[in-house]
């Protein structure tokens, strides 16, 4: 089957699309996005987590065909300029990343807590972030990003 | 330890911490890891493994895969042209099971379609005739006379002994103990993917996720029965590891079917097949017994120890070493009797991760520490100060411990952190079963429990453990640049970060490229056993060594002076009181250095077989954690309030990095303490998915302080000291002790469920 | 496999009459997982999420008609004040990411006996509405509504519209044990509704049966023991003698998620606790 889809401000269209695919394979396989990952594909993991319709939700749980005419915004749509999302900036600088397989799916969760939420609490962040599992970093310096990041936006 | 400078550091030499040369892709998306990789005209393989745990395959039919539309190749057994065995230590793992399976998971046949859909439907129509076997799945029964053998050799992996002091000691205080550790998975995000090409000279060129190139290509070599030079690899971006990766996975599978079918070929598990394909932790049941005066200094010890290797040798054999040789922890003891024993089962092969034998035995010791201490009316602490080891004093192998053992001090720096405050119980999160909504307070008891370990770093027993570095300094766009080659797989850790570091201290250059590790290169050994910033970090240095010393010949030859009151520094060449006397740019001119080193730390030894006795290891790591937890005590549930860390890394070279994997392997020893758990009952394993292996969340893992001591070791490169896997060892019993005082319960087993602790 | 994707509940239903071999499939979060590991291959996907209908809450007569594809996050963020034990359910499902697309039907759909959302709907008493295009609406008492492991009485031509879920008129409590302090799927939970205006005490209990189920008999005896005209403390002994009586009403498994013996006693724990709270909340109220 076709299936259309506005990602990063930009209408894609994927041809021959098998209906059991997930739009985590979508992006991936057929658009060229690789940046969501595919740790779990049972939503456990949140590595995979993009914005539908404006909502951070696990690509793998989405089937290709439900994003048909919806708008996704993957982590490769965040930089905005060639200037990195602030919460991209805080996780370098704060040694968020180690491997980085989780990065992707907790920049874009740490953003959309701080849309909502400018100045999170600490209980706050890691309510926010429970389901994105990091195997690396303990998760004390994804914290330390995400406070980074809030302090930087509210000096703003 | 944990704040962050907030400005940008694109820079760094040795001891600053400088940012990630990776760090922006990573956070972009951009970088590409090995399930990101994609080719034109590329084909999905995938694997059919055994639904038994021992059975004879007596027939295979592919024809009706084959027939599937979309289907580019089907292949077994037969179709592996070299030798159809891969291992790290033994070749005893089949390519594809040919007569028999010797555990559920086992790959038996590869499918190669164009659409990964295609490829599992077509693999469901592998008609498979299996005669099932007795399976051996109980390790407890792996020597008997009766069990089955899971290998004709037998079902012993390997039996190190240890004997040391006097044979039959005696104590006025007795303690013992028999303690089980379930069996962990490394857990890596990144599922283990590749994507082989085929070439135009009849080779294939493989970009895979891995620990060790070199061993990769070694092991595929043989299966494809193709020279080195046919067969090469290049690191693809790795999504964690922690030992999980130095066994083969897709590797010959890709590369046989982008060989047959003449395109290229991705492969990529999916959470569940990860479970199946990679090794695991070993789980182990052990029985210790300390023997100690009644100040509680210790006389003797005894440890029986039984690791479960599963169906396949992997590196079970040094796993049981490290567990013999170091599995009593950082203690003066002079009486000395261990057996360790890993056995073949038709369980899931076990093999490395991070900690590799000491997380086993530390549970064991440290759980026997506090009953010592209990015994004796002495606290936690001061029990292990007390017998803590000391810088020239010899471990229970005999070898003389020659740089710094800061056990007492690491024990006293975590004791004196300050206590976290009582637990909000006006703010679930922050109370056991968090927004389960389980308790606002009630049944609630703290507890506080402390660890210390001792671990190996590098490969030990006289391994020759190596690393290769190719450094090329030459001028880029009007400005000197390093780039610096090694086959070292950056799998999270930070090497490519420390490597740059390096090049820039040593060479003076602000400018410092990584180059993609791949084997066109040599060896650099094992992203493994905390060894790479030791080992490929003492190959850079040496390497840029080199360079620096051609450079300095060029530029004395130049500035008529002599190479000895010359040295590089800011892109200069500076005098001895650091006048610039030449633009290195101007020096290079068009020319590059390079130099490649090879580059071996001082050898170890094989210990004596009967004994155990021998200088085995090269260096010795110390980490001490205290751990304070909150008990739901009538529901037996658990939150981790606190989990500090005192660890002597020798050098940080990289501060922040430091810090950061001494937070992550804190993390991983307190999930096997409380949740992490591969379930296998007869072979099977029950739990293969991140729904029913627990991994720590964010609500989970507490706050962490980490102290970080620098005593420098005087035989290692810049003093360092291996960082990666200490804090996995101690953390997991600390934690373990922490629950046991708050609950008052012997918990003789970990993971700790919470019907342990209710005892329903 | 097909991909069937009404806009409206008419073709909805049309569309599952037509192909009784189509999945529904709303936020995803149980049906992706089954097809991503390849536990199902339905003959077609039918996906509700464009049906406006679906998407819907209202309140009449005291009463809240959910429409079934209301996600859990909005249960939390709207509803919290008329089902607050639904909403402390929704509030422990999966993440943020899965609240934000899972259903309370999908929930019911699944019928899974560990489904979050089961339990609340139990004790408050609720039904679930179910149509087909031949045979119209029916109502279903949510304690009817489970057949069995993962089975329903949701018949083959039939769509879930809606749960209906009378609003809260006393203290609600939800409780659900998991090995991890986030992310978790029930070990076992228990919830609990006060009914003070019929003098009742609404009960259901998670992942310790085939089914979600209620403890009727528990709920019966402590309903007759409260004070409910003085609204006397709640003693611990009656908190206890309540919580034996629901773990009695459990039939718990050994998996590996946990034993059957700590399922009972767990139950029989969080049930005291979510009583005591639940009177200590009503007392405060008076």
């Amino acid at each position: 089957m076709r299936v259309t889809t506005t990602v990063n401000g930009t209408e894609r269209t994927a041809d021959d699309v098998w209906p059991g695919e997930s739009l985590l394979f979508l992006l991936r396989e057929r658009l060229g996005l690789p940046g969501a990952k595919n740790a779990c594909e049972q939503g456990e993991c949140g590595s995979c987590t993009v914005y539908l319709d404006g909502e951070p939700v696990c690509a793998c749980l989405v089937a290709a065909g439900q994003a048909t005419g919806r708008e996704v915004t993957t982590v490769e749509g965040l930089a905005e300029g060639g200037r990195l999302h602030p919460v991209q900036e805080a996780f370098v600088e704060a040694g968020a990343v180690q491997c980085g397989f989780c990065t992707p799916g907790l920049v874009v969760m740490a953003s959309d807590l701080l849309e909502r939420v400018p100045e999170p609490s600490d209980p706050e962040i890691r309510e926010a972030l429970a389901g994105n599992l990091c195997r690396c970093t303990g998760y004390e310096k994804i914290l330390d990003a995400v406070r980074l990041a809030a302090a930087r936006q509210a000096a703003r | 330890m944990t704040t962050t400078e907030a400005t940008a550091r694109q820079t760094g030499r040795i001891g600053e911490s400088a940012q990630r040369p990776d760090g922006t892709l990573k956070v972009t998306g951009e970088y590409a890891y090995a399930s990101d990789l994609w080719h034109d005209d590329m084909v999905w393989g995938v694997t059919l493994r055994s639904p038994h745990p021992s059975a004879r395959i007596r027939r295979i039919d592919v024809a009706e895969a084959l027939t599937v539309p979309g289907v580019t190749a089907v292949l077994t057994a037969d179709d592996v042209p070299g030798e159809n065995a891969y291992g790290l230590e033994h070749a005893d793992s089949p390519v594809l099971a040919a007569d028999v399976v010797r555990y559920v998971g086992e790959p038996v046949a590869l499918v190669a379609a164009d659409h990964p859909e295609t490829a599992r439907r077509a693999a469901a129509r592998i008609r498979v005739d299996y005669e099932v076997l007795p399976a051996l799945t109980d390790p407890r029964r792996a020597l008997d006379d009766d069990a089955p053998r899971v290998h004709p050799g037998g079902n012993l992996v390997r039996h190190q002994r240890l004997r040391r002091g006097d044979p039959d000691p005696t104590a006025p205080v007795v303690v013992s103990l028999d303690f089980c550790v379930g069996m962990q998975d490394q857990a890596f995000l990144g599922p283990e993917s590749g994507l082989a090409v085929p070439a135009e000279d009849g080779g294939v060129d493989l970009y895979v996720a891995t620990q060790w190139l070199h061993i990769d290509q070694r092991q595929v070599c043989l299966a494809l029965g193709m020279p080195p030079e046919k067969v090469r690899l290049t690191l693809a971006g790795v999504g964690g590891a922690f030992g999980g990766r130095e066994d083969l996975s897709v590797h010959v599978h890709a590369c046989l079917l982008a060989l047959r079918t003449g395109r290229p070929v991705k492969m990529s598990y999916g959470r569940e097949e990860s479970f199946y394909g990679h090794v695991h932790r070993h789980p182990a049941t052990m029985t210790y017994e300390f023997g100690a005066e009644r100040d509680g200094t210790l006389v003797y010890a005894r440890a029986h120890v039984l690791l479960d290797g599963g169906a396949y040798a992997s590196s079970t054999a040094a796993v049981v070493g490290n567990a013999g040789l170091l599995g009593l922890g950082p203690y003066r003891i002079p009486s000395v009797a261990v057996d360790a024993y890993g056995v073949f089962t038709n369980n899931p092969p076990c093999g490395a991760m991070r900690g590799f034998g000491c997380v086993q035995a530390a549970f064991a010791h440290e759980a026997l520490m506090d009953e010592l201490a209990d015994a004796v009316g002495v606290d936690p602490v001061e029990i292990r100060r007390r017998n803590g080891l000391r810088e020239g004093e010899r471990t229970i192998t005999g070898q003389a411990v020659d740089s710094p053992a800061p056990v007492a001090e690491l024990l006293q720096r975590v004791a004196d952190l300050p206590l976290p405050p009582p637990a909000d119980t006006a703010d679930i999160r922050s109370l056991p079963g968090a927004v389960g909504n389980t308790t606002h307070g009630e049944g609630v008891r703290r507890g506080v429990g402390y660890a210390v370990t001792m671990k190996n770093v590098g490969f030990s027993e006289g391994f020759d453990d190596y690393s290769t570095a190719r450094v090329r300094l030459q001028v880029t766009g009007g400005e000197a640049v390093a780039s610096v080659h090694t086959a070292a797989a950056e799998v999270g850790q930070g090497l490519v970060t420390v490597q740059q570091q390096i090049a820039r201290t040593e060479l003076g250059v602000e400018r410092v490229v990584v180059v993609p590790a791949d084997t066109t290169v040599g060896s650099a050994g094992s992203t493994s056993a905390s060894r790479q910033t030791y080992v490929t970090g003492g190959a850079v240095q040496a390497a840029c060594g080199a360079v620096r010393t051609a450079v300095l010949q060029r530029a004395a030859v130049a500035l008529g002076l002599s190479p000895a009151a010359l040295r590089l520094d800011g892109d200069k060449v500076v005098g001895s009181s650091g006048e610039v006397l030449a633009d290195l740019a101007e020096v290079l001119g068009g020319d590059a250095v390079e130099e490649t080193v090879e580059w071996r730390h001082r050898p170890t030894h094989a210990v004596d077989p009967e004994t155990g006795q021998g200088d085995a290891h090269v260096q010795f790591a110390f980490s001490a954690h205290r751990a304070v937890v909150d008990v739901d005590v009538e529901l037996g549930l658990v939150k981790v309030v606190a989990l500090d860390t005192a660890q002597d890394v020798g050098k940080a070279i990289n501060p922040d990095a430091v810090v950061g994997q001494i937070h992550g392997g804190s993390a991983q020893g307190m999930g096997l303490a409380l949740m992490e758990e591969v379930v296998v009952t007869d072979g099977h394993v029950r739990n293969p998915s991140f729904t029913d292996y627990l991994l720590p969340t964010v609500l989970d893992v507490p706050p962490m302080r980490v102290e970080v001591l620098e005593y420098a070791d005087p035989h290692a490169p810049y003093g360092v000291r291996g960082v990666g896997e200490p804090p996995t060892i101690s953390s997991g019993p600390a934690v373990a002790a922490a629950v046991r005082a708050a609950t008052g319960r012997p918990l003789r087993r970990v993971p700790i469920r919470p019907e342990h602790i209710t005892g329903t | 496999m097909d991909f069937l994707q009404p806009s409206s509940w008419d073709d909805a239903l049309a569309a599952r009459a037509e192909r009784p071999d189509a999945l529904p499939i709303a936020g995803g979060t149980d049906v992706m997982v089954e097809l991503n590991f390849d536990r199902r291959r339905p003959g077609a996907l039918l996906d509700l999420t464009r049906v406006p209908e679906l998407r819907e809450w209202t309140l009449a007569d005291g009463v809240v008609r959910l429409g079934a594809g209301v996600p859990y996050a909005r249960v939390i963020g709207e509803l919290g004040d008329r089902l607050p034990g639904l909403a402390m359910a929704a509030r422990t499902v999966g993440s943020p990411q899965i609240r934000a697309r899972g259903t309370v039907g999908g929930n019911l759909g699944s019928a899974s006996p560990a489904g979050d959302a089961h339990p609340p709907l139990l004790a408050a008493g609720a039904q679930v509405e179910l149509v087909s295009a031949a045979r119209g609406a029916r109502r279903v008492p949510v304690a009817d509504f489970f057949a069995g492991v993962k089975r329903s009485v949701l018949e083959p031509d039939e769509l879930i519209a809606a749960v209906l879920v009378p609003e809260a008129a006393g203290p609600q409590q939800y409780c659900k044990v998991g090995t991890r302090n986030a992310m978790v799927i029930a070990v076992s939970a228990f919830a609990l509704a006060l009914h003070p205006d019929r003098q009742e005490v609404g009960t259901g209990i998670g992942s310790a049966a085939p089914t979600p189920r209620r403890a009727p008999e528990a709920g019966q005896f402590l309903a007759g023991e409260l004070n409910w005209a003085a609204r006397t403390p709640l003693p611990e002994t009656l908190a206890a003698e309540f919580g034996r009586r629901v773990a009695d009403a459990a039939s718990p498994i050994d998996d590996v998620r946990g034993s059957a013996a700590y399922r009972r006693h767990s139950l029989a724990v969080m049930a005291r606790r979510a009583a005591t709270w639940a009177w200590d909340d009503l007392r405060r109220a008076a």
